[in-house]
């Protein structure tokens, strides 16, 4: 049972106080969009064996939603940060550095 | 035979007996006493049979890794199977009988299996039971369903209690061994907070038992000087009974304390499920003897060796008079010596290795005890016992040198660490050569939140055999998860201690080396699922490499013991037959729990009333009151109808339903999904949430709306009411208020989190109540106070006033097609309202109605129910509701979805209403079945009913259904086939039943 920090409330809770919520840091596409773009919003999900971003909501808390950087293979939680951004900030991406030298973003 | 020794036995108080039954016969031992050590007292050796073969099986083990002694516990309320009586404490009274025979435990006609055993091997299930293939279910499935499980499933309810209990703590210590003592000694130095749980009910482990000195003390000394201090420190806690079932992610534990088990009655809970955080795991869980694989060695009487000296130590229990012991290792001897000093008779012992010098051999030599080396058994004689081994040389294939009459016989092939908890959340193991175990890799530790290894291994479960190195090792490991917290480790050195000096061990996975077919026959592996050595080889013959499939395919540690005694010996096998390394071979995945913990535990409190939340309306008690049939809808409680004396529900039913068309009836709405949307961009956000053009909706009046989701498919349903330019009121169904609150959160927060709007989801702060039918304004008009005449609040209009003296908002809306309004005002005043609406009602034939009145309304007038008429594959066009799509908007969630060519396929499944030809009433559920077969030959179906009921109104079955081309199709008469093979045809129609044009309800 994993252990997160929201960052809305500031309350480090047990994973029961959350909700997982899938791969943060969609482009939303809406009428208009080409069959292929719409496809892969809706359904395209990255599946890492690694660091991963995600959407939670603190459902038995503050009930906001927020962001976590996460690793999926060891599980360590390299840090949360706020839902209302379109990518994660630089301290969460330099302690993702830290802990794993050479990563790159979509893992190429 | 076993029996009682005249004096000695630890754990035991002789002042104390205890009578208890075994199969009905009345058997005593002592306070102290476990099940197991209780029955060897009494000359029981033989307690179970084995699941398959139905092989007479003894007591093996002293601990929880014990696979043959599973025994049905109590009676009635209180009974329980599969029970170990290694870990069973006794008490007076306890009742208990072996499993798995008829008609007897000595006479067990399931044991012709064993005549036959030799054409039941491994996978036997999978090649035998294939033809005919009619067979299956009619012969052979229901022989396999009868003979399968092992014990029997509890009848009565559970009488006993059981609790949850957090725990925080920085470091969590599991096993309550010297190393776990040291260990949490270590931790608790400076003052960090400590958790110490031991499985069983004795603190100390193997160390009293197998000898050394500890400091200079005897280490029973020791361990109780060690017990004092942590008793003492105000930071540390310590339990027994309580064992680490599981450790999981981020330092979750669960530990299972057994606290009353063993003493029934007294009124404290029966188990408490332990729900511990801790910063850091030391998990000191010592270590499992393995049996060795020579011909017989289930024979009730071969006993492992540390096992057999653990019950003449701890609790005087003689295994038997002449005991053979047989070992590849050093530590096997401390039993012959234990027996030895017992008075008991080692005429021999068997050592594979070519020689033996260490210095617990030397001892045994001195104590005038035969030694063999090179040695085996090549068979064990006896069928309800031993009578006696036959002994051949460790390199040969059997050949019988001498035979040597005994009645039980030691066993010990090695040890394995016990690395169950640290596998759990994935630490990772190596292979270790000189131990011939595999162990936890240190540098592989379970990572915790914060990228840091949370758990730690002390003394033999990190592989470390000699009572020096454990507690070294455990001083060690208390000392790096202090530190790791940030507090000083404290100063102290680990405890010195000094034992024999050991000999190395000589892996031996097959006795002898190289035993013939007939033998490897009679060479167990797993106990309780009767899975041999070849076994094993036959899977590895037939292509199974991976340990995980031979697993599956032999069954082997897939028994209730989780191949604790079996695991490392049958994967030894398995990389013997593949010619492979044992490492590169590999382990199977272990998992939670260490041994099984109960039901009861893990449902804790949450049983009957409290199950989970119950939501009641503020009117709640006046339906209890007045005959309401409660329906569950989410976790409210809803009156599904008032019976009335010498009623049925059904007639209830048609009597609420005729009444409310004819005269009046009443609804308790509360449970209705009310969230208030407010801000600037209110409008703009509920245009993207709805279907439909909210945006233009006028103050004071409702409009029906649909909520789809971003796949398309309709999610909720309701009406909407602008309160003021800034603001909306949206009902959403009963169970869906919290989804739908979630929907819209999620969407203003990760979406357009720069929209100014706000959500609240005001639902259990009003209480609503729809007063419905032709009498419905004459009785608002007696309460009187607002005026609601069709020109004053007309159809789907609202308006807030006091009527009758109370706070109100009323809303013209109507679910049911009568003249209807919908009355809310703040909860506290909703049973004060009720109330009046009943009294002033009289006059006009009020009558409450539930929740299967309101379906049948409903259908009568074709409106759709989310969850009957939808199932997450909907779309609304698939509804006949395109008039609630707007065509103006640009977006809105779903929109882009419902454009995919499989949801404008005009093939798509669409809504009609159905009328069987003959009036009777569909089954729910029912497909149509069109002409001709899909592509798998299965005849092909073209709709389904997705509500059907019998209507008083019209006094004739109706129904709704989603129906290939339906709207196209008016007039024609499909074919509902039921189970019974016989078709029920219907005739495809408006889904509007009643009242079409709507009159009823605009008046």
């Amino acid at each position: 049972m994993l252990i997160l920090t929201c960052p809305c409330c500031g309350v480090t809770g047990e994973e029961t106080e959350f909700h997982a919520g899938g791969q943060a840091h969609l482009q939303r596409s809406g009428p208009g969009a080409s069959d292929e773009a719409f496809e892969a919003y809706l359904f395209a999900r990255e599946n890492p064996r690694g660091v991963h971003f995600e959407r939670w909501r603190h459902a038995n808390g503050c009930g906001k939603w927020f962001h976590a950087a996460r690793c999926t293979l060891t599980l360590e939680v390299f840090g949360t940060y706020s839902a209302q951004t379109t990518q994660p900030p630089q301290e969460v991406l330099d302690a993702i550095a830290k802990r794993r030298p050479g990563w790159t973003e979509g893992g190429k | 035979m076993s029996t009682r020794l005249a004096t000695g036995g630890r754990f035991l108080d002789r002042n104390q007996p205890r009578v208890f039954t075994f199969n009905g016969t009345d058997l005593s031992g002592f306070a102290g006493d476990t099940l197991a050590s209780a029955l060897l007292a009494n000359g029981r050796s033989m307690v179970g049979r084995s699941f398959k073969y139905h092989r007479p099986r003894g007591i093996v083990a002293s601990g929880a890794e014990e696979p043959n002694a599973l025994v049905n516990l109590g009676q009635g309320a209180a009974f329980e199977p599969n029970q170990r009586a290694t870990t069973t404490e006794i008490f007076a009274g306890l009742k208990a009988e072996s499993q798995n025979h008829w008609p007897s435990l000595e006479f067990d006609i399931g044991a012709l299996n064993n005549l036959v055993s030799r054409f039941l091997p491994a996978g036997f299930y999978y090649k035998t039971f294939i033809h005919p293939r009619a067979a299956w279910k009619h012969v052979f499935e229901p022989i396999i369903r009868h003979s399968a499980g092992l014990g029997r499933a509890p009848k009565e309810r559970d009488a006993d209690r059981y609790e949850h209990f957090y725990h925080f703590t920085d470091v969590l210590v599991i096993g309550g061994g010297v190393a776990g003592l040291q260990a949490a000694r270590a931790a608790a130095a400076d003052g960090g907070r400590v958790l110490l749980i031991e499985q069983s009910a004795q603190w100390g482990g193997r160390a009293p038992v197998d000898g050394g000195q500890i400091d200079g003390k005897d280490p029973e000394v020791w361990i109780n000087d060690a017990l004092e201090e942590l008793e003492k420190a105000p930071n540390v806690t310590i339990r027994r009974r309580t064992m680490g079932s599981g450790v999981y992610d981020h330092g979750y534990v669960l530990g299972y304390e057994r606290i009353a088990d063993h003493t029934p009655g007294d009124t404290r809970p029966r188990h408490r499920l332990w729900r511990i955080r801790a910063a850091r795991v030391i998990t000191a869980t010592g270590a499992i003897e393995r049996p060795l694989s020579f011909a017989g060695n289930d024979i009730p009487g071969v006993m492992l060796a540390s096992a057999m000296r653990d019950y003449v130590v701890n609790y005087a229990v003689s295994p038997g008079d002449r005991t053979v012991v047989v070992t590849n290792n050093d530590d096997a001897y401390r039993t012959a010596i234990a027996l030895k000093n017992a008075g008991l008779d080692v005429p021999v012992i068997l050592d594979a290795r070519p020689q033996a010098e260490g210095d617990l051999p030397r001892a045994a030599r001195d104590l005038g005890i035969r030694i063999e080396t090179g040695r085996a058994i090549a068979r064990v004689k006896g069928r309800k016992s031993v009578t006696g081994v036959a002994i051949c040389a460790q390199a040969g294939e059997g050949a019988v040198l001498e035979e040597i009459a005994c009645d039980a016989v030691a066993m010990s092939g090695g040890w394995s660490p016990v690395v169950h908890l640290w596998s759990h959340c994935g630490g990772k193991l190596i292979w270790d050569e000189a131990g011939a175990f595999f162990r936890p890799d240190p540098d592989r530790a379970p990572i915790s939140h914060d990228g840091q290894p949370f758990v730690a291994t002390a003394g033999a479960a990190s592989g470390q055999m000699t009572l020096a190195e454990t507690l070294k090792d455990a001083d060690s490991a208390g000392k790096v998860a202090s530190r790791a917290l940030g507090l000083a480790a404290g100063r102290k050195g680990a405890p010195k201690a000094s034992q024999p000096q050991e000999g190395p061990i000589t892996p031996v996975w097959m006795m002898p080396q190289g035993a013939g077919p007939a033998l490897r026959q009679k060479m167990w592996l797993d106990y309780q699922n009767d899975v041999k050595v070849s076994d094993v080889q036959l899977a590895a013959r037939e292509g199974y490499e991976s340990v995980e499939h031979t697993k599956r395919y032999t069954t082997l540690g897939m028994a209730t013991d989780q191949g604790k005694l079996s695991n490392i010996n049958g994967l030894a096998v398995l990389s013997g037959a593949l010619q492979n390394d044992i490492p590169a071979v590999g382990t199977t995945t272990f998992r939670p729990p260490y041994t099984p913990i109960s039901m009861g535990a893990i449902a804790g409190e949450a049983r009957g009333d409290i199950f989970q939340p119950i939501r009641r309306t503020p009117i709640h008690d006046w339906h209890d009151d007045n005959g309401a049939e409660w329906e569950p809808v989410g976790q409210w409680r809803r009156p599904y109808t008032y019976r009335r004396a010498g009623e049925s529900t059904h007639d209830a039913v048609m009597r609420e339903v005729k009444n409310t068309r004819q005269h009046l009836g009443l609804l308790d709405a509360s449970t209705l999904g009310k969230i208030i949307v407010k801000g600037p961009d209110a409008g703009r956000f509920l245009d993207m949430i709805y279907t439909n053009m909210m945006s233009t909706l006028k103050p004071g009046r409702c409009r029906y709306g649909l909520m789809c989701s971003e796949n398309g498919f309709l999610i909720d349903d309701g009406v909407v009411a602008r309160i003021d330019d800034d603001t909306f009121l949206c009902h959403t169904t009963t169970g869906g208020a919290e989804r739908i609150h979630g929907h819209m959160e999620e969407w203003l927060q990760t979406e357009w989190w720069d929209w100014k709007v706000y959500t609240a989801n005001i639902t259990e702060q009003l209480a609503q109540i729809a007063v419905v039918g032709p009498n419905a304004r004459k009785i608002l008009e007696a309460l009187g106070g607002m005026d609601v005449s069709a020109d004053a609040l007309p159809f789907m209009a609202w308006a807030d006033g006091q009527i009758g003296g109370f706070d109100a908002r009323i809303y013209r809306i109507s679910f049911s097609g009568e003249l209807s309004y919908e009355v809310a005002v703040p909860a506290s005043q909703g049973r004060a309202l009720w109330d009046r609406l009943i009294e002033t009602g009289q006059e006009f034939g009020v009558m409450p109605y539930g929740t299967e009145a309101l379906h049948i309304m409903r259908a009568e007038k074709g409106f759709i129910m989310i969850g009957d008429e939808t199932d997450g594959t909907v779309i609304p066009q698939d509804l006949g509701l395109n008039w609630a799509i707007s065509k103006k908007k640009d977006d809105y969630l779903g929109k882009r979805a419902q454009a995919r060519s499989h949801m404008t396929d005009p093939d798509r499944w669409k809504l009609v209403g159905l009328e069987t030809t003959d009036g009777s009433v569909l089954p729910d559920g029912a497909y149509a079945r069109g002409s001709g077969t899909n592509e798998n030959g299965q005849k092909t179906v073209i709709g389904r009913v997705t509500s059907t009921y019998y209507s008083p109104t019209l006094d004739k079955g109706i129904a709704m259904g989603l129906v290939l081309n339906g709207p196209d199709r008016m007039g024609e008469v499909i074919n509902f086939p039921a189970l019974d093979g016989s078709a029920t045809p219907a005739r495809i129609v408006s889904p509007v039943f009643y009242d079409p044009e709507g009159e009823k309800q605009n008046v």
